[in-house]
This record gives structure tokens, sequence and C-alpha cells, in this order.
């Protein structure tokens, strides 16, 4: 296996280091004597980019099996690494839906196969994401694809005894729900936040109240059962409030936020363009600084990206007829830089906690979210933060151009990405062919 | 302005010109030859996805009055039933050389999609939009306003409007809301807490839940449609007792002001939101407003279409 020495790296603490890796480990991290085993390393010069644990999203859509004309586990893998990623969640709506363990094996030797990042399949909740009967999800849990997190994602688990059920169930292997929470029958039809500028826009309304209500709802049922609850992008300064509320009071919960929600808001829809279309909705400047604020204090452990790719004809269309979903694999390192260390309100190594450690934590990914030292698995990304980029919806690698940051100018270019030891991006480009063995 | 997709697209002279340009309109419906040559050999597309009889024949009419040639395109019995997208749509319009598209969708804010995407170059007319806007409909009742209550000149300044019923998925309310408020009138709306919009305190709009207190002080009473479906959806718990608060009858025709008008933008359920005494009454304006429809979308027609030059010898579009 090759060595590399990656040069000029800065750690989160500030300080200039050189990171050798070898046999998909890092075996040193240091600046002024270099160990002899040096010498035959590939020299990655870095120039001074901030170096992360390898980031990990819990929550991606790669809609491998069923609808790979807008995104494929490998056209999703190559957007992942770009964006510095290196484990991806792919989110159970497939088709067929990743509820059995045949599904999520499937997707995870995809993912093997691609050898870009890991995939780690997230099983569904409920058989068919239907709500009614819970998928095996024992069987997924014991599978290769070693399940730990379930989601019924597009869908809320919505039955109270289903969901105290499935909560209750995944504590045999240390499982969590991962709920979307949207009451249905406050939002059939829904098309963006209710607010002032839905009511004149004439769209039907999602309200705060439909998220804040199942967040409360299961907080307190997950305190009765004693079980881990994660909540899926959470949009409001309600929900947020409420989660707080739930950690003070010891409940396992967690969160996540999108870099859509950290940024953009319901303003967007001004203009009935659907790429601005997205489950849950926009909300308002309100919600997006309560979010951030969650996202600093740490109510909110995560940045997660509800990649979400749609094909074009998904999008060119009336807003009524548009698909929910944005893609956000390649842009979400920008986002977080923009809105959260530009706005002093984290540093660098709360990044690396939110977008790294705490989601390999929440997800049981043992070789993820690992700290920058000597035998830890060598995930690594590096990101150079004085660096600036515009975002070209052509030239994303994903196999959909939805991305609603089109033409904007973002701070924080990934320079390299190291998955397991070897490099995945180099120089900011994709190291082609990559394969991990 | 290029395209007619909001009330909030026209500035106030704007608006005043349109207004004014129809009346010199409307002289010509009344005369013996009802036909001016202004568009002739331009090609107007009525694109209508929802059924509305009224609308089309208004437009058509209005388009036949300046010489155009109409196309008329309905989704029932075309390539959009059979799932075409309007994207398809568009560029098909555009590749048979359509001058103006006047779009009805049930679908809020599709017209600006047609107007925005580049899927065609068409002047684009919003007639109607989900719960969106119906421009030409806020155009025709500040039209049918002002020549009864200011003899049919200047703006509506002075004037107090009530906008009673179903506001929230009331496309005609938001375009008059915004329209009658930047000419000057007040606008009240009345209707149960159920059927107004969330944050409907922030539109250039008082608001009322009781239309007994409201009329006295009203010039014009504008009565909207009650869609029978609403009331599966818990809007109000019967139709009963919606007319009992929210219909206007003749007790309260009573506790209007002598000069008050009523209007009503069409098709009226009579019994629900209106009695046909008053529907039928003196002060209804309602057939007129009809006409004035034709006048009114005659002037947007003549004025973006034609690209008629106002005194300044600038053109409206």
């Amino acid at each position: 296996m090759t060595k590399y020495l990656v040069e000029r790296a800065t750690l989160t603490d500030g300080s200039q280091s050189n990171i050798l890796i070898s046999e998909g480990v890092i075996k040193w991290v240091g600046h002024s004597v270099l160990p002899v085993e040096v010498q035959d390393a590939i020299r990655v010069d870095v120039n001074g980019a901030i170096a992360l644990p390898g980031l990990v999203d819990l929550h991606t859509h790669l809609r491998e099996p069923g609808r790979e004309d807008s995104e494929t586990v490998l056209s999703g893998s190559r957007s992942a690494a770009k964006g510095g990623f290196t484990a991806v969640s792919a989110m159970a709506n497939t088709f067929p839906v990743a509820d059995t363990a045949g599904v999520v094996e499937q997707v995870y030797r995809l993912g093997q196969l691609a050898g870009f990042v890991d995939v780690f399949p997230i099983g569904a909740v409920t058989q068919g994401l239907a709500g009614k009967a819970l998928a095996e999800l024992g069987a997924m849990a014991d599978s290769e694809a070693r399940v730990r997190v379930f989601s019924d994602d597009g869908n809320c688990v919505f039955d109270p005894m289903v969901m105290r059920r499935a909560l209750e169930y995944v504590k045999k292997f240390g499982g969590v729900i991962a709920q979307h929470a949207q009451d249905p029958v406050l939002t059939v039809d829904s098309q963006m936040n209710e607010g002032i500028i839905s009511s004149r826009l004439g769209l039907k309304g999602w309200p705060s109240v439909a998220e804040e209500a199942i967040i409360a709802r299961d907080v307190l049922l997950a305190d009765h059962v004693g079980s881990r609850l994660h909540i899926c992008h959470v949009t409001t300064a309600g929900g947020v409030e409420i989660i707080r509320w739930a950690k003070s009071r010891g409940i396992q919960v967690s969160a996540e936020v999108t870099p859509h929600h950290l940024l953009l808001t319901d303003d967007y829809a001004r203009n009935f363009d659907p790429v601005f279309k997205v489950n849950p909705p926009l909300r308002t400047q309100e919600d997006v600084m309560a979010l951030r604020e969650g996202l600093a204090d740490g109510t909110i452990d995560i940045v997660a990206t509800d990649h979400a790719p749609h094909p074009s004809e998904s999008k060119e269309c009336e807003w009524q007829a548009a698909a929910f979903g944005m893609i956000g694999l390649e842009t979400a390192l920008s986002i977080v830089q923009l809105t959260m260390v530009e706005s002093g309100l984290i540093s660098w190594s709360h990044v690396a906690d939110r977008m790294s450690l705490a989601p390999a934590k929440i997800g049981r990914y043992s070789d993820h979210g690992q700290p920058i030292l000597p035998g830890s698995t060598a995930n690594l990304t590096f990101v150079d933060s004085g660096g600036s980029w515009k975002v070209d919806r052509d030239l994303m690698l994903s196999r959909s151009r939805n991305t609603p940051f089109h033409g904007m100018e973002l701070p924080g270019q990934v320079v390299a990405t190291f998955y397991r030891g070897e490099p995945t991006v180099l120089n900011g480009a994709l190291v082609r062919g990559t394969r991990v063995s | 302005m290029r395209h007619l997709l909001s009330a909030s697209d026209l500035t106030y002279s704007e608006a005043l010109k349109i207004l004014d340009t129809a009346a010199q309109m409307a002289r010509v419906s009344e005369g013996p030859v009802k036909k001016l040559p202004t568009l002739r050999g331009r090609t107007i597309v009525n694109l209508f996805f929802e059924d509305s009889t009224r609308t089309r024949i208004s437009f058509e009419a209005a388009a036949k009055r300046l010489s155009a040639d109409v196309i008329n395109f309905s989704a029932k019995g075309s390539s959009v039933s059979k799932g075409e997208s309007l994207k398809d749509t568009a560029q098909t319009l555009q590749a048979m050389g359509a001058d103006a598209i006047i779009i009805r969708h049930d679908s809020s804010g599709a017209p600006q999609r047609l107007a925005d995407s580049g899927w065609t170059s068409s002047v684009v007319i919003n007639a109607g939009d989900g719960t969106h806007e119906h421009p030409t409909q806020a155009l025709l009742d500040a039209f049918t306003i002002r020549k009864h209550l200011k003899v049919g000149v200047g703006d509506l300044s002075g004037l107090t409007i009530a906008i009673v019923g179903d506001i929230l998925h009331s496309r005609v309310a938001r375009s008059n809301v915004t329209l009658l408020s930047l000419l000057g009138a007040q606008v009240i709306l009345v209707a149960p807490p159920t059927l107004l919009p969330l944050g409907v305190e922030s539109w250039p709009a008082q608001i009322s839940f009781e239309l007994d207190s409201v009329l006295p002080y009203v010039d014009a009473v504008m009565m909207l449609r009650v869609q029978q479906e609403r009331m599966n959806d818990f809007f109000f718990p019967t139709a009963r007792e919606y007319s009992h608060y929210f219909g206007l009858n003749a007790d309260r025709l009573a506790l209007l002001k002598p000069s008050a008008i009523i209007m009503h933008p069409g098709p009226m359920n009579r019994g629900l939101e209106i009695t046909a005494a008053c529907a039928d009454s003196a002060r209804s304006v309602i057939v007129e407003q009809v006409a004035n429809g034709v006048s009114v979308r005659m002037a947007v027609l003549y004025l973006l279409v034609a690209g008629a030059p106002d005194e300044n010898g600038e053109s409206l579009a």
C-alpha cells in the first residue's frame, strides 16, 4: 500500500503539521523530526489547508436502486468525496425501499465497489415506508451492512405506537430512529413554509408546528422508553427550543441541520423557481439564526446534507409539480464555513465535531470521526479555508443539477480527501479510478 | 413592464394608464363598429389549464376586438392532459409564433415560470394562477369602482372597499388588495379567521371578522365565491352558518350607504355568499363587471402587445 506524507496541514488548534499515512492508518503527526519511513512516501503539500477528520454525512439520498437517472451509488460517492466526505448514509427511500437485509446489503456492496466513501445504508423503520408495520430491523442490523440508523425519511413515522415500538426495538442492537418530523395531517399538499411569503404567493403552507409537534411527541416517547432518537433536518426555532429542553432533561436525542437551512430562507420562493423547493421547507431568517445558534451550542449535534438529487425535468416545471429536494454534498462544507465559521459562531474544531465526530458517533461508524492522531483510520479532509469558488451546477459530480447555490461565490475549497489511507481528491480534483480494497 | 403576472408588477401610473386606456376601449365597445385594427396580424394564445369559460371568452372578445388572431389552447383535449410539461407546451407555442400567451393555471406561479424560464419570448399575461393572483380581475374591479364612485377618472383615494369571504384561497382578493391599495383605496378584508391567510396583518388592508359592523362604512362590497369543497375541510361548520355571518342578504343591504355598490367576480353561489335579491338589486354592478372585463383586457393587450407609446413617446411595454 502506498504511503503518503501530507505536508503543511493546519490542525484545528492552529498548529502546522505533517501527517504520515500508511496501510490505511495515520502513522505519525508532527512537525519537526521526520521518521525514517517517510523516505518512500508520496508527498502531498496542502499548503496550510485545514486538516479535518473525513466528513460524515448522516443523511444522503443516493437513489440507487430505482432512480439511477438522478444519482447512483457511484456518482453520489464521487460527489461526496469531492465535498470532503469519507462516509455517507444512504437513505432508505429507494425503489425497492431499503426495508430488508437484501436491499441494504446491495447498497452497501455498491458503495464498497465504488470505493470513494463508505456507504452506510439507513434502513426503513416500517415496511415500504408506509408507517404501518415494522420492517425487519434486526435482520438489517445483523446483515453485512450492519445498519444502526433507521428512518422512513420523506415520510414521518406518524403513528405514535409504531414509533414507540421502533424506538424500543432498536435498543437490542444500539440502533437509533431518525425521524422526519412532519405531521402529515397538518401538511397535506404543503408547498413551502407557512408564513407571510406563502400567504402572498398563494402556495399552501407547511407550518412550523407540524415539525415541532412531532419533535415534542418523540422526545417524550424516547424519554419514556429510554431509547435513542435522532431528529432529521430541524428547520424551526421552536424545534431547536424543544430539543434544547429535552437535552437538559437528559433525554437521548440528537439532531441535524442541513446546510441549506443554515443559509436560505423562504424569501427565495418569491420567484417560484422550484430549485428552492425542499422538504422540510426553507424557513424564515429568525429560524435560520436559531438553527445557527443551536448548532453552535450543541443543541443541534450535526450538519447533514439531505442531498436529494432530482432530474432536471422534476425542477423545470411549475412549483407545485416540482419535486422536493436539493443536492448538497459538494457545497456542504463551504456553506458551514460561510454561515458558522466566518460568522464567528464556531471554530474549525467544532466543524470537525459537527461534520465528522458527532455524526460518526450517532451512526456508530467506528472507523470515522476519529481524532487526527497516530493509530486513527486515515479518513481525512483538507480544506483551503482562504480559497473561494463559484458554484456551477454543470460542474457538479452529482448526476443531478438541482443545487440552490448555483452562481454563488462560496468560501473554502476541499483540496484533498483521504479515504482509508488513499486519496480520493487531490489538488481539488477527484482522483480517477479510486478503489480501496 | 413586459408581462402582467401580478398586480404588484404595476406602478401607480401604469395602473392608471391601463384604466384610462380601458375607458377609451369601452367607447369602442359601445360604438357601432366594435373593432380596432391595432393587433392585426398578431397571434394571441389563450392557454387555459383550468376551466374558466368566463375569463377565456372575455380575453377572446378583447383580442378579437383588437383584430388579433386568437388560438384557444385548453388543457382538456390537448396534449397537456396526456402529461406534456408546461415547458414543452410553451416551446410549442413559441415555435408557432405566439405574440402573447394568456395563461390560466391551477398552480400558483405558473405564469411567472413561463415568463422567467426562457422557454418562450412571448408576452405573458396572467389570467389567474392557483391561489396567487388574477391581475386583470383586479383591474376590471378597480375600473368598475372608479366608474361608479369617481366618475371614471383619477384614482380610488378616499374610498373604502370590503372584500368578503374566502380570502385564503382567493387570487382575486390578493390582486385586489395590492391594486386597490396602490390606487389609494382603503381595503377591509372580512372573513372567518379560518379563511384568512397566516400573516395577513402584513397586507395593506384592515381585517374584520364581522360583516355587519363593516358594511355601513364601505363604498363597495366585493363578495367572493365560496367553494363547496371548503366545507369538507373544517373552514366553517355549515353553509348555513357561513351565510348567516358572511352572506350578503336583504337585511345587510339595508346597512349599506345609498351610494355603495355590490360586486362579485363570479360565478356566484346564489344563496350562499349572496342572495338573489342582492345580486339582482339596483346596487349590483356584477353584470357590468363582465362588460368592463373586456375593456380592461383590451387595454392590457393593447399596451403590452402593441407596445403603444404613451404621451411621452414611451411604451408601457
